[in-house]
């Protein structure tokens, strides 16, 4: 090899490719800008959010495809890594996505954890990063950037709008439950600013470390205390054996029990009977009845043959805020700042319903009170209308 | 608190320290009988949950469920102990981790494959779907009791098969010395096939029995595991009474902990393994 490459004739050969090329490669860059749109999908594909991150991707690509394939004229073409919801594996996933694959939008992801690690990196490399799931409030808050959007909520919205819920029901008293850690810590916390500033009072917060599911000794003490009421912040598994088992022990007749959206999403058929009834507030339901939704829903039940949920329009809400920002700019992405203004200014006609973005970047959007009945989670009004998130410690 | 509520409490502790002393009972046999550290123990008690799950839901009947459950898992462990586990009695632990260590993920997959990776309820059997009130407030489900009920039963025939019977004393003289069992003309590979396949069908007794309560998710396996590996080093390796005990004690000290030191409710069981182990290193009890 090394003596073949030193002949004459190859040398020349090899000298007039490399200079070919090089001269090829301004052209060849230029021709990417006009070229497609890389979006890369950092989102769970095995693992307990499997589910999640499939539906994302899903809404994504719908949105996409209802537009003719392009956003703004040019064509996107998508990357994909399974984040596994593993934190520790975050920053070299993304980094793949960027630096390999070159992409021009990150979107990721569910996992909290992941999704802060998502957020580092995309400061520091100055990428476009769409939130569509995860709800850690420092993502818009401390960690909020220019180039970081999302279009999911804040742990602290559901909990909050509930809280306010609960005081205007006149109820005084009520005891927290939720796993030990950032996610429902602040769903917990939103829940008791809201209840406390219209009058009620949280007389106890109970939590257990996750992803422990152990709950009798507490629904124990909860009998014990006798609150106005419980709010609770569980999903998946949990969700399913909290709100089983606190029909179980009677407590369901006597205490209400409120909770954040999560807790009756994608787990209905496993609660059964036990979920009748229960209260929740988020920014989605079942039964919204507008016409976004339901085209939306009918389009996704077509395409994928599957029935649309809050992850699904999030993956959609995704894509319009990009599909904004890429119309506004012509689908120069070099024109960087006012793609991220018209970005952080729309108006999208969402199928949960009207949604624009606050400063922070967060959905400003209703959240629903809503009703388990019949195996589904339907609206029974609105908890609080335009929430937006405080965003503390943004500075932007 | 009242003193009422204290003994609701002991009894939530105690229903929660059967359940775990019916899992861990298998872990301890294998581990303490046979030498095999046997990490894939959680996945045997996953597959007995869905097991009950998909079972029960064809054939609309928890008890059937059951039944086919605990067949087919003493099928399984046969088949394990032939093909794998059998050929690990003489190599290093550290072997016997990487190839449970592997199943775990096998069984994960599989089960991702065959099911799903959604949460399942599991109704609990219409018979024993009512509960008995103990407050105006709070009232104790049935099932729940008779779950420990199961659990009680299974300790007591587990001691007797042990203790009193001709394979018991086999599965005793094995655990102390397997060539001089062998070199007495005793099948001793036929009672670790036959004990293998006791601890994965004990282990699946236990997801089934627990699946109405808990449901099934994915990695309900890896859950109990360690909690197991704790009753286990704290009741004595190999001692099924000192299983029941660890399993108990484990159950009272964990629930006492949530209830009046919820700050340290994770690591209260942790704490009272290590003392119990400073004071006995062997365990509550010795083998067998």
């Amino acid at each position: 090899m090394m003596r073949s490459s030193r002949h004459p004739l190859r040398l020349a050969v090899g000298a007039l490719t490399l200079f070919a090329s090089l001269a090829l490669l301004p052209a060849g860059s230029a021709q990417a800008q006009q070229g497609k749109v890389k979006v890369g999908f950092m989102l769970p594909y095995t693992g307990t959010y499997a589910a999640l991150g499939v539906a994302i991707t899903n809404g994504f690509k719908l949105y996409v495809a209802e537009a003719g394939g392009r956003l703004a004229g040019r064509e996107v073409e998508y990357f994909t890594v399974d984040d596994e919801s593993d934190p520790a594996k975050a920053p070299d996933n993304a980094s793949k996505l960027i630096k390999r694959d070159q992409v021009d939008v990150l979107v990721g992801t569910v996992h909290s954890g992941v999704a802060l690690a998502m957020a580092k990196v995309a400061r520091d490399t100055n990428t476009l990063l769409i939130i569509p799931n995860a709800g850690a409030g420092d993502l818009t808050g401390p960690l909020c950037a220019p180039n970081i959007f999302r279009t999911s909520f804040t742990n602290w919205q559901p909990g909050y709008a509930m809280g306010k819920v609960a005081a205007e029901q006149k109820r005084k008293t009520a005891v927290t439950f939720t796993w030990k850690y950032a996610a429902g810590q602040e769903s917990v916390d939103g829940f008791k600013e809201g209840f406390e500033a219209g009058g009620g009072k949280v007389i106890k917060e109970l939590s257990l470390p996750f992803p422990q599911v152990e709950f009798q000794s507490y629904l124990t003490e909860i009998a014990s205390l006798k609150p106005d009421l419980v709010y609770v912040f569980f999903a998946g598994g949990g969700a399913v054996k909290f709100v089983k088992d606190y029909a179980a022990a009677g407590l369901k007749a006597s205490i209400p029990l409120y909770g954040a959206g999560f807790l009756t999403d994608g787990t209905l058929k496993a609660q059964g009977e036990a979920a009748e009834g229960l209260l929740t507030t988020l920014h989605y339901a079942d039964n919204l009845d507008n016409p976004k939704d339901r085209a939306f829903r009918a389009a996704y039940q077509k395409a994928y043959g599957a029935e649309a949920d809050v992850y699904a329009v999030q993956g959609y809400d995704a894509a319009q805020i990009l599909a904004a920002g890429l119309a506004a700019v012509k689908g120069d992405l070099g024109k960087r700042k006012e793609l991220i203004a018209a970005m952080a200014a729309a108006k999208i006609d969402s199928p949960r319903g009207p949604m624009t973005l606050s400063k922070a970047h967060n959905p400003v959007n209703d959240i629903y009170l809503r009703k388990v009945e019949g195996g589904q989670n339907k609206v029974i009004g609105i908890a609080v209308p335009a929430l937006a998130d405080p965003a503390r410690g943004c500075k932007m | 608190m009242d003193v009422y509520t204290l003994l609701i409490q002991l009894l939530n502790g105690v229903q929660y320290g059967l359940l775990l002393f019916l899992v861990a009972s298998g872990l301890t046999l294998i581990f303490g009988i046979m030498g095999v550290i046997n990490l894939a123990h959680g996945s045997f008690y996953m597959v007995g949950a869905y097991m009950a799950f998909a079972f029960s839901s064809a054939t609309g009947s928890l008890v059937a469920g059951v039944v086919m459950g605990l067949g087919l898992s003493v099928a399984l462990g046969v088949a394990l102990e032939w093909g794998l586990f059998g050929r690990l009695y003489q190599r290093d632990h550290l072997d016997q981790v990487l190839l449970t260590y592997g199943l775990i993920l096998v069984f994960e997959e599989m089960r991702s494959i065959l099911v799903d990776n959604d949460v399942h309820g599991v109704p609990v059997p219409p018979l024993l779907a009512w509960s008995i009130p103990l407050t105006p407030t709070l009232s104790y489900p049935a099932y729940r009791l008779f779950m420990s009920a199961v659990c009680l039963a299974v300790a007591v025939l587990l001691w007797l098969l042990i203790q009193r019977t001709r394979l018991g004393m086999m599965i005793r003289a094995g655990a102390s010395n397997r060539e001089m069992v062998q070199s007495l003309g005793l099948n001793i590979k036929l009672v670790y096939r036959l004990v293998f396949a006791l601890g994965v069908a004990l282990a699946a007794l236990a997801g089934m029995v627990a699946a109405p309560v808990s449901s099934v998710y994915p990695g309900m396996g890896t859950h109990v595991l360690i909690i197991c590996f704790v009753v286990v080093v704290m009741g004595g390796i190999g001692s099924v009474r000192g299983a029941l005990f660890a399993a108990l004690l484990i159950g009272v000290v964990d629930t006492f902990g949530r209830v009046f030191l919820p700050q340290a409710a994770g690591v209260m069981v942790y704490l009272v393994m290590a003392a119990v182990l400073l004071w006995r290193p062997e365990g509550l009890f010795r083998s067998i």
